[in-house]
């Protein structure tokens, strides 16, 4: 039958995906890698598999639940990873040390928990210990004028 | 080989896979190093459930486990919510 194959091949992707949400979120160095990892994969895994689940019963109540299933990961699942991620920033979990940039640094109002774009200058960042590396890539440039020879140019 | 063998074989794997995939996020949530790290753990062991609820619907040609898959993905997101709302509040006191 032409379905069981399709159906087969569906659900060796799902499974792979999700496998690969639960390797990235062992291997990743930090809690927003991990979380990239986790949330995309894990949301096409299950997807692909509803997809499976609903060629394989060929009904169109079932096919109708899957695809709401599908629907409802692919909608929430970046509503949890957003919610998650900026409780995380705020909480000041250590970035990975190799990161360059942090777009974020000094635009929370610690205070009241609202993004602005004005007070950079005067809020430090929530993460300690990265100060030092992103000064020396030139990725705070409201921290101090930057200076064009050393980006290299 | 027939659609109907290559689904036999490929169906157990998946299996495995999904739950090798529940092993090593049941490691991340015990080790974790941070209460981030343990609610995105939880989270996405929620997930995997309901794509293994998924799987045992596909196997015993039961498509009422669905619902179950349905409800399940329903309390996980209420539940990551709330977790996420707590870890702000507890960054807001600190």
């Amino acid at each position: 039958m032409m379905n069981d194959a399709v159906a087969a091949v569906l659900l060796f992707i799902g499974a792979s995906f999700l496998l690969l949400a639960g390797v990235g979120l062992l291997r990743m160095p930090d809690v927003f890698s991990r979380m990239q990892a986790a949330t995309k994969a894990s949301t096409l895994g299950v997807a692909c598999i509803m997809v499976a689940v609903a060629v394989h019963f060929n009904d169109l109540g079932i096919t109708m639940r899957a695809l709401a299933a599908s629907v409802f990961f692919l909608l929430t699942a970046p509503v949890t990873a957003h919610l998650v991620g900026r409780a995380s920033y705020f909480l000041g979990v250590p970035l990975w040390e190799g990161t360059v940039l942090d777009e974020l640094r000094g635009h929370y109002d610690l205070r009241t928990h609202r993004l602005e774009s004005s007070f950079a200058a005067t809020v430090p960042s929530p993460i300690s210990g990265l100060g030092a590396p992103l000064d020396v890539h030139g990725a705070a440039p409201h921290d101090r004028p930057r200076h064009e020879d050393e980006r290299g140019g | 080989m027939s659609g109907a063998q290559f689904l036999a074989v490929v169906k157990p794997v998946v299996f495995v896979m999904i739950g090798a995939a529940l092993l090593l996020v049941f490691v991340r949530l015990a080790r974790g190093p941070s209460l981030s790290d343990r609610v995105i753990a939880l989270d996405l062991i929620a997930v995997l459930s309901v794509g293994f609820i998924a799987m045992v619907a596909f196997e015993a040609d039961q498509p009422v486990f669905l619902d179950a898959a349905i409800v399940l993905a329903l309390v996980a997101f209420l539940g990551t919510v709330a977790f996420a709302r707590y870890l702000e509040r507890r960054a807001h006191d600190e």
